[in-house]
């Protein structure tokens, strides 16, 4: 699972040597994150992002079971039992704003990683399982957040559960039926409420194990690198303890401030006020939006205003609800899709001028989306969803294949030390003896 | 095969959009959406520099005390306080005796000890606000069918906070010849828009008309004590806008204060952290 030249776990207290033998927990752990763990010198900080949603997670599941301890999830009482964690329990106020604002923040690592994924190529071989999973585990967060938002019981909730769960009877002939099972009723309620707590509890931990599949999948080929060139040799490693240790450390602590001078000074900032109201089934509030981290998709789903039907006859092929709904859907399922769509050997970005401007036209793509998915459903707001929703099918479905078929890319560096070099000719490299020999 | 399948159903996807763009777009053109009386009369809340914004900034416990009595004389008559016990109010800086007193001039539900019947008692300092109509039907039937929200969190419920509260409590005016800032007069503009029977006009509201009548409508409407400013309108409005602000958010203090010592220790951690990713790396070009 490793270079040959990395580190080999040799215990030397007699009580690690035992626990070796009949348990190599430690021996695993070395060769997954420390020492024995061999990893391209040349990672930027766009790869803390990793170890920074794992802490993301972490953060949410400490502060989740303890909130759990105090939270009711009965219709009745679940938006009381929250505010009672608010003003009653001994820093109750911190854990529910550090579990909600965790979860923003969880996204914002999220997207940064997958960015860096799409950018980087990293979903390219030998790393396509890597990718899958990654697509996995952000299908699992979406679920679970979604579901997570419902339980404070607020406004937002209630009609942010009911569109939601609304999706499903847009599905022909069984769509009805199956949105009553989802939720247990007609309209939320308190079966809704309990089922959603429990998966809400559930899938964190599903996401746990599927985040140790995605590290297991990514120490086979080993980590990805800036330049997409594989490792050819020691030179071009190090070993993750101390070197990357150090590194994300750097990071989380970055993370951590942005996170505590939110979570202080700011902490309803990304929330929605409505979400203050206890859920009315009577009234309907006048904007019905769901977290920021869901408005790119949102405005997929809204972008669809036009049925699919046969010209002049009126006979409607597919409503324009299940178009916005099939859409949504596959705009995220797509990414399944994605290393077999892009099929340029080349990697990295950094070496694609081609794919780089269309790389940065759909970040910004992206971010439109997004800001129409939290307006108002009015125009010209759905004008501009439709043009940035095409572009986001067209990039990935189109745009791409035809970039790795007519792009010419830059000369890649001939190893990472080289392409280090390159990076650090005005700089001395006496300092470093491996770079010295190989830049002779 | 993926790549063919792929871009048909991304052709599907972009041509669908583009058609439903065009089909929008022409009938934006051709039947552009007519501009609302809430679109063009509704207004932003004005900014007060309240001593609680910024992260420094606490609350002013003289001026929560005012606008407690501001709440009391006057918005508890219909509105609840429900999430709100009466020892909460130590935080603003009422003594134990004060706040049983508080507590004991307000009866609260409870079963009768020796019949087991529903009765009320005086309150005592683990009791919340009680409730003002025993339910919503009660709170309607008594305010021409709307009912008056519950105040607790109505500063993070509504958009604006503070600033809010204070601007629509100070914002009812007279809608006869009402223009907004760009001098258009909204009567002449949306006849129809007029404010109906049993509602008032206030331009901060979201549709320009709620059930509520003005509240504080003269000075001196609250007797404020020896020493505290004028109670004018626009200072009890003031007053019961930074209560409520506390109501809804009582451990704000906390919250800044554990913030500062928290970004304080993560500065020096990060600083430290930085220096040891420097020292590992110091040998190592990257």
């Amino acid at each position: 699972m490793s270079f040959p030249w990395a580190e080999h776990y040799t215990p030397k207290l007699p009580l690690m040597k035992w626990i070796d033998e009949k348990l190599p927990l430690p021996r695993f752990v070395y060769n997954a994150v420390g020492g024995g763990y061999e990893v391209p010198r040349n990672l930027n900080y766009f790869w803390n992002f990793g170890v920074l949603a794992g802490l993301a997670l972490t953060i949410q599941l400490v502060t989740g079971i303890i909130l759990a301890m105090h939270y009711a999830s009965n219709a009745g009482i679940a938006f009381d039992s929250v505010e009672h964690m608010m003003r009653d329990v001994n820093s109750g106020w911190l854990l529910r704003y550090a579990h909600a604002n965790g979860a923003s923040f969880f996204f914002i690592v999220v997207y940064i990683h997958i960015f860096r994924g799409l950018f980087y190529g990293s979903y390219k071989a030998p790393r396509e399982m890597v990718w899958l999973l990654g697509v996995v585990i952000f299908l699992l967060m979406m679920a679970t957040a979604f579901m997570g938002y419902v339980l404070p019981w607020g406004q937002m909730s209630f009609w942010g559960a009911q569109v939601i769960t609304g999706l499903f009877s847009a599905i022909p002939v069984v769509g009805d039926p199956i949105h009553t099972w989802l939720l247990g009723g007609f309209a939320p309620g308190d079966a809704t409420l309990n089922r959603f707590f429990s998966l809400h509890y559930l899938l964190p931990f599903v996401i746990a194990g599927v985040i140790i599949l995605h590290i297991w999948a990514l120490h086979i080929p080993g980590s990805s690198n800036p330049t997409g060139v594989e490792v050819k040799g020691p030179q071009d490693t190090v070993p993750f303890h101390p070197y990357y240790t150090a590194k994300d450390g750097f990071g989380v602590g970055v993370f951590l401030l942005l996170f505590a001078l939110v979570l202080f000074f700011a902490p309803n900032a990304m929330g929605h006020p409505d979400n203050y109201i206890q859920a009315n089934p009577m009234s309907t509030p006048a904007h019905i939006v769901p977290e920021w981290y869901f408005w790119p998709f949102y405005a997929i789903l809204r972008a669809f205003t036009m049925d699919l039907s046969i010209p002049f006859t009126g006979i409607v092929i597919i409503p324009a609800k299940l178009l916005g709904v099939l859409a949504m859907f596959s705009s995220i399922l797509l990414l399944f899709f994605l290393p077999w769509i892009d099929t340029s050997p080349v990697r990295s970005g950094t070496y694609r001028p081609l794919f780089k401007k269309f790389f940065y036209l759909l970040l910004v793509d992206v971010v439109v989306l997004g800001y129409c998915g939290g307006a108002p459903a009015a125009e010209p707001y759905v004008m501009i969803s439709q043009i940035a929703a095409a572009y986001y099918f067209a990039h990935f479905l189109i745009v791409l294949p035809i970039i790795a078929s007519i792009e010419r890319p830059d000369p890649l560096p001939g190893s990472i030390t080289e392409a280090v070099l390159a990076k650090a000719k005005h700089r001395p490299v006496e300092a470093d003896p491996a770079l010295a020999a190989a830049a002779e | 095969m993926v790549r063919f399948l792929g871009g048909l159903v991304g052709l599907f996807f972009a041509g669908m959009l583009l058609l439903s763009f065009i089909w929008g777009a022409v009938s934006f053109v051709s039947a552009p959406p007519a501009p609302t009386a809430e679109g063009e009369f509704h207004k932003h809340p004005r900014e007060i520099a309240w001593s609680f914004n910024g992260p420094l900034g606490k609350y002013d416990k003289q001026q929560l005390q005012r606008g407690f009595q501001v709440y009391t004389e006057v918005c508890s008559a219909c509105h609840s306080l429900k999430q709100v016990a009466f020892r909460d109010l130590e935080a603003l800086g009422y003594s134990p005796a004060e706040i049983k007193a508080i507590a004991k001039a307000r009866q609260v539900p409870d079963v009768d000890p020796k019949t087991g019947e529903m009765s009320t008692r005086p309150g005592i300092p683990a009791d919340h606000f009680p409730l003002v109509y025993p339910n919503d039907v009660a709170a309607r039937a008594a305010n021409n069918n709307a009912i008056p929200p519950d105040l607790s969190l109505v500063a993070k419920s509504r958009h604006g906070g503070a600033d809010y509260i204070h601007s629509l409590l100070t914002g009812f005016t007279s809608q006869q010849g009402y223009k907004n800032e760009d001098g258009k007069e909204l009567l002449k503009e949306f006849p129809d828009a007029k404010t109906p029977e049993g509602l008032h006009f206030n331009p901060y509201f979201a549709n320009l008309n709620l059930a509520m009548a003005p509240p504080l409508t003269a000075e001196g409407q609250v007797s404020y004590g020896e020493g505290q400013p004028k109670p004018t309108v626009d200072q009890m409005a003031q007053d019961v806008s930074a209560f409520l602000t506390w109501a809804a958010e009582p451990k704000m203090e906390a919250r800044k204060s554990t913030g500062i010592a928290v970004v304080f220790f993560l500065l020096i951690a990060t600083v430290l952290a930085w220096m040891s990713y420097q020292n590992i790396w110091s040998t190592k070009e990257h």
